[in-house]
This record gives C-alpha cells, structure tokens and sequence, in this order.
C-alpha cells in the first residue's frame, strides 16, 4: 500500500512535468522557439497561484485565500501575458535572442522570488498553498490517488487541446511557419504573430503546469524553479520527440523515473557526507544523455512524423 | 553618490568585458550563442587553481607573495597552464559537439541547445569534483589604497585593470592588422564568400575558440583573485555576458569590452541606489533596452 501510494506521488509529480513539457512542445516542438528560461515561466504560475489562494496572513501583501480554480486561470494568465512580452521583444530578432532573453527572465524572476518579500516569502517561499482533497490527507493512499486523477485530467485535457489545435488550420499555419518562413509568408500568412501566440499559448500552458504542482506539494520556494528545471524539461522533450505531444509525455515519466531511480542509487552507494557531491553527477548523466540524443538521434524516442525535417540535414527543396 | 562605485564597477566590467569578447567573437564567426562560455571562466579559473598548488607544491618560492600583489609568482605562471588548458577544453568540445553539429548542417538553435546541455554538464562536473565549496587562490588581505577623487583600490584590482587594457589594445591589432584578423573578419561577415576567395575556415574556427577561451580563463582568474571561485562562477557571469556583447555590437571587440564596463558600473551604481540583492537583474534590464532601443547593440550595424 505505502509502495502504491508512493507510486501514485512519482506519477503525479512526473505528469505536473508533462504539462509543462507539452508546453514547451508548442513553443520549440511546432514552433521552433527556444526557450532557456522554463523553470521561470513555471515559477511564475505556482507564485501566482499560491498568493491568490493562500490563507491571509499579517506580514506579507497577497493571501487572498480564492479557490483553486481561480489561481489555475491566473496561473495562466500571468504567465502567458509575460511570455506574450518577451515574444513582442525579441521574435522579430535572430533565433538566439530569444534564447538569451528568456534565460535572462528566468534569472531575473528567481531574484523576484528570492527578493521580494513582501509577496514571496523570500527564501522561504510561501507554505499553507490548498491542496486539492486536503480532507484526504490522513490517508496518504487515497490523497495520491484523487491528486493523481486530477493531474491526469490536466495532462488529458492539455493534450486533446493541443492535439485540436495542431490539427486546426492554426497548427497547419504554425509548422507552415517552423518548416519555411519565407513561403509562409508568400501565403500571406504572418508568421511573427502565429509565432507570437504559440510563445504565449506555451507560456500559459507551463504556467498552470506551475500551478498544478505548487498545488499538490503544498508550498513553493525559490530553490524549486533552478536552472536545472528548465534543463530536466528540455532533456524530457527531447528524449521523447519533440513536436509529438505523446512524446512529450512519454519523455516526461521516463526521464523523471530516470533522475528518482538514479537518485535513489546515489543515496544508497555515496556517504551522506558525498551525497551532495554526487548528486551533481545526476545532472552530467543528463547533460551527457541530451548532447549524444541532438548528435545521434534528434527526432527522440517517438518522432514527430513525416513532416519533420528541421533537425536532419536541410535538403534542398522539392 | 560614492565614487567608491566608479572604481567597483571597473574592475567588475574588466571581467565581464574580457569574457564578453570571447562570446562575442563566437558569435559572429560560428553563430550561435554559446552557453558554455561562461563555464569556460570557471573552468579556466580552477585549471589555474590546480596548477597554482601544484607549483606551490614543487618550490615555496612560487607560493610567496609578489610585492606588492597578494599572489606569488606561481600564479601568473599557472594562468599560461591554465589558458592552455581552457583552450583545449573549448577544442576538444568543438570537435566532439559542435563541429559535428555544423558538419551535419544543424539549425543555428540546436547548437545553442547543445550548448546549453554542455554547460550544464560541465559545471556539474566542476562541482563534483572541486565540490561547492569557495576556493581563493591567495587568503593574504590587501589594504586598499587612496588613489585620489576619494577613490581607493587593491594594487590586485589596479593590476586587474592594467592586464584587461593591455589585452584588449593587442587582441584589436591583432584583429584589424594581422592576416588572421583579417580572415576572422572576413569569415564573420560571409563564410561561403570567403571560403571561395580561399580563406582557410577551418582554422579561423580554432583560432576563434583559441582566443575566446584564453580571454575567458584570464577573465575567471580575475574574478576568482578579486572575488572567489565557485562551480557557479561562470553561470552566474553568463547574463552579463551576453548582455555586454549584445549591448556592444555583435562581433565587435571594443563593443564587447565597452559593453562590458557599462554593465560592470551599472552594476556597481543599482548596488549602491537599490541593493546588492538585485546586482544579477541590471543586466536584464540593460539587455531589454537593447532590445527595445538598439537591437543591433552600440558598434553594430544593419539589422540583428
């Protein structure tokens, strides 16, 4: 019993992660946008959220004690309209701009979250987030279980919509984009802005992500949304295939199995006194993994279909 | 306002703006943003560390301080060792990533992917082996001296000032005078054409990672003798950075340098007006309004 409940907490944390993955899956896999500043995107939804339904307290702003649902559509909100900003600013630019600026939001955020603690908490962070069946909590089982159907709901609902929408002539017009700007644009189609409102749509999408899962472990803190988050994700979608949102999620699980079982193994084979220091071993696994999947097989575990060319050798056109 | 800030923030864009050169010229001769470099600062600042103890090891000599610097002579000796050992670090990366990443004719953005995945890679490798711990590589303490406006330095942080002038002025003769420089130059603005006028591209790539990567150990020692070394070093360096370069011009070395001593005083300045513990966003800041202002930085022309 305590093994499944256990297993219902692993898959209800690596689902929170699929979200965020398919996320990431409209701005690089459709799209074509790198984003180097993931873990920032998912740290502004889990703080929106957690300031507007956390229970008042005296010494900081927020704490407005709202439902769930309230601070999910903020969650949302706030973080695509911040990614809507950072698209305005710099997809007219070369490619790597965007890289660069959204590396330098998710910097710049993780001070705001350190610093500013009139409304974060500081280094602290903010505790007392609702739960979702906090009645439920006195038996671990059934808790995870009920979480774990509603982040399953929240994956399901996040892929059928995308799915929909790749299908729509929006999805047609976003690869249309991704695969050739130039003859897009002979179609009379405008592809800053349709790159525009896949960045922000992405942004929403990791920001309930964010949500969902400061949620379900009941409190955020700045130490949550590293660098290493953006890096776990990057390495999740790639492993997976991207443009293919069942990759997404496949890519999910697996490598958030990966990095629990190898930090299971590391608790057990280094001394406590070495465990920090092995634990940076983890991320070299993972840095290692993604660099030979880019050099070996970029497509990933599940490719995305016919229509994917971007990561081989440019052919010349037919 | 405290000229005490004019002075910090000089020695801090000193660094900054060596490393940004090295980024910098990446860029427009290879392309890509490279994440890396800034763990090629704290790689480079570690090699050095280890070789300063192993000189220290062979001869005390080496160890005693350097009147009126806080280092001794092992020091400036383990930093030739130590570029030698950065620029190996950046060939051999090339050769087994991002040379074939090129050979294959991947996109742009999936170079700076992998770049992204290697920089992550490396500076947990720092860690597990250096640990997290802070390392310096001298512990004497140097008495800052008057040096006139109400203005104090360490004759370390003069010298630190001294080395990043005569570098920058050698490195751009180098550039506008020398035939390589001219190859650089020519490679930047259009690699095809000058492959075809017979330019070798091959080596204008080494010679590029060659002199990146011996700027960014020398910018590393700087921090390392002026702050400290950590793993995080470099990452911690990467937005300024890339925000000096961008702010300079892209591929323009006096831009990247001056770049790099705005930021090193903005820094300085928001330290003093707002706090310390907002230092890391004056570079965002800076870079946005590049951004919005002068996309294609101070010394950069046409579009970005």
């Amino acid at each position: 019993m305590e093994l499944l409940a256990y297993a219902a907490f692993f898959l209800t944390i690596a689902l929170t992660y699929a979200v965020i993955c398919l996320g990431l899956n409209v701005q690089w896999g459709q799209t074509g946008l790198f984003n180097v500043g993931v873990a920032g995107f998912v740290g502004l939804g889990a703080y929106t959220s957690a300031v507007l339904t956390t229970p008042d307290v005296d010494a900081r702003i927020g704490g407005f004690g709202l439902p769930i649902l309230v601070g999910w559509a903020a969650a949302m909100l706030v973080a695509g309209v911040v990614s809507f900003a950072v698209g305005v600013l710099t997809l007219r630019m070369r490619s790597d701009y965007l890289a660069i600026t959204t590396f330098g939001v998710a910097v710049t955020l993780q001070l705001v979250f350190q610093n500013w603690e009139a409304v974060t908490g500081g280094a602290f962070g903010l505790a007392f987030i609702p739960r979702p069946f906090a009645g439920l909590q006195s038996q671990p089982f059934a808790f995870n279980l009920s979480n774990l159907a509603v982040t399953a709901a929240v994956v399901l609902a996040v892929y059928l919509l995308l799915e929909h929408l790749l299908r729509s002539p929006w999805g047609r017009t976003l690869r249309a984009v991704r695969e050739d700007d130039v003859a897009a644009r002979a179609l009379g189609k405008n592809p800053t802005r349709i790159r525009l409102q896949a960045f922000a749509l992405g942004g929403a999408i990791m920001g309930l992500a964010g949500a969902v899962q400061a949620h379900f472990i009941g409190f955020v803190a700045p130490g949550n949304f590293l660098p290493m988050m953006t890096f776990q994700v990057w390495a999740m979608l790639i492993v997976g295939g991207s443009g293919n949102n069942r990759g997404a999620i496949l890519g999910a699980v697996l490598v958030w199995a990966i990095w629990a079982l190898s930090g299971a193994a590391i608790a057990e084979l280094f001394p406590a006194d070495q465990q920090a220091r092995a634990a940076s071993l983890q991320i070299v696994i993972i840095g290692v993994m993604l660099s030979l999947i880019l050099l070996w097989r970029p497509q990933g575990i599940l490719p995305e279909g016919r229509s994917r060319n971007r990561l081989r050798k440019k052919e010349p056109a037919e | 306002m405290n000229p005490q800030a004019i002075v910090e923030g000089l020695i801090a864009g000193s660094t900054i703006g060596l490393g940004a050169i090295g980024l910098t010229l990446a860029y427009s001769i290879l392309r890509f943003a490279n994440f890396t470099h800034g763990d090629y600062l704290a790689w480079g600042a570690y090699f050095t560390l280890s070789l300063t103890g192993f000189l220290g090891g062979l001869a005390a000599a080496f160890g005693a301080p350097l009147a009126p610097f806080s280092f001794g002579l092992g020091l400036p000796l383990a930093m030739l060792g130590g570029m030698v050992m950065t620029v190996v670090l950046a060939l051999v990366l090339d050769r087994v990533l991002f040379g074939r990443l090129r050979a294959r004719g991947a996109e742009t953005i999936i170079i700076v992917m992998a770049s992204f995945g290697a920089s992550m890679a490396l500076r947990s490798l720092l860690e597990f082996i250096y640990t997290a711990r802070p390392e310096y590589f001298t512990k004497a303490l140097q008495i800052a001296q008057p040096i006139g406006f109400g203005m104090r330095a360490t004759p370390d942080q003069l010298l630190v000032i001294g080395v990043t002038a005569v570098l920058v002025v050698a490195l751009h003769l180098i550039v506008t005078r020398s035939a390589t420089g001219r190859a650089m130059r020519a490679v930047a603005e259009n690699p095809a054409l000058a492959g075809v006028y017979g330019i070798d591209t091959a080596r204008v790539i080494r010679m590029t990672w060659i002199i990146g990567a011996a700027l960014a150990c020398v910018a590393g020692v700087m921090a390392g003798l002026l702050v400290q070394i950590r793993p995080y070093m470099g990452f911690d360096l990467l937005l300024p950075l890339f925000a000096a370069a961008i702010l300079g011009g892209i591929g323009s070395i006096p831009g990247a340098m001056l770049g790099g001593l705005i930021i090193g005083l903005s820094e300085a300045f928001a330290v003093q007006i707002i706090g310390a513990e907002w230092r890391a966003a004056v570079s965002f800041i800076i870079l946005v309004l590049v951004l919005l202002l002068r996309p294609q930085g101070i010394f950069g022309r046409g579009a970005a």
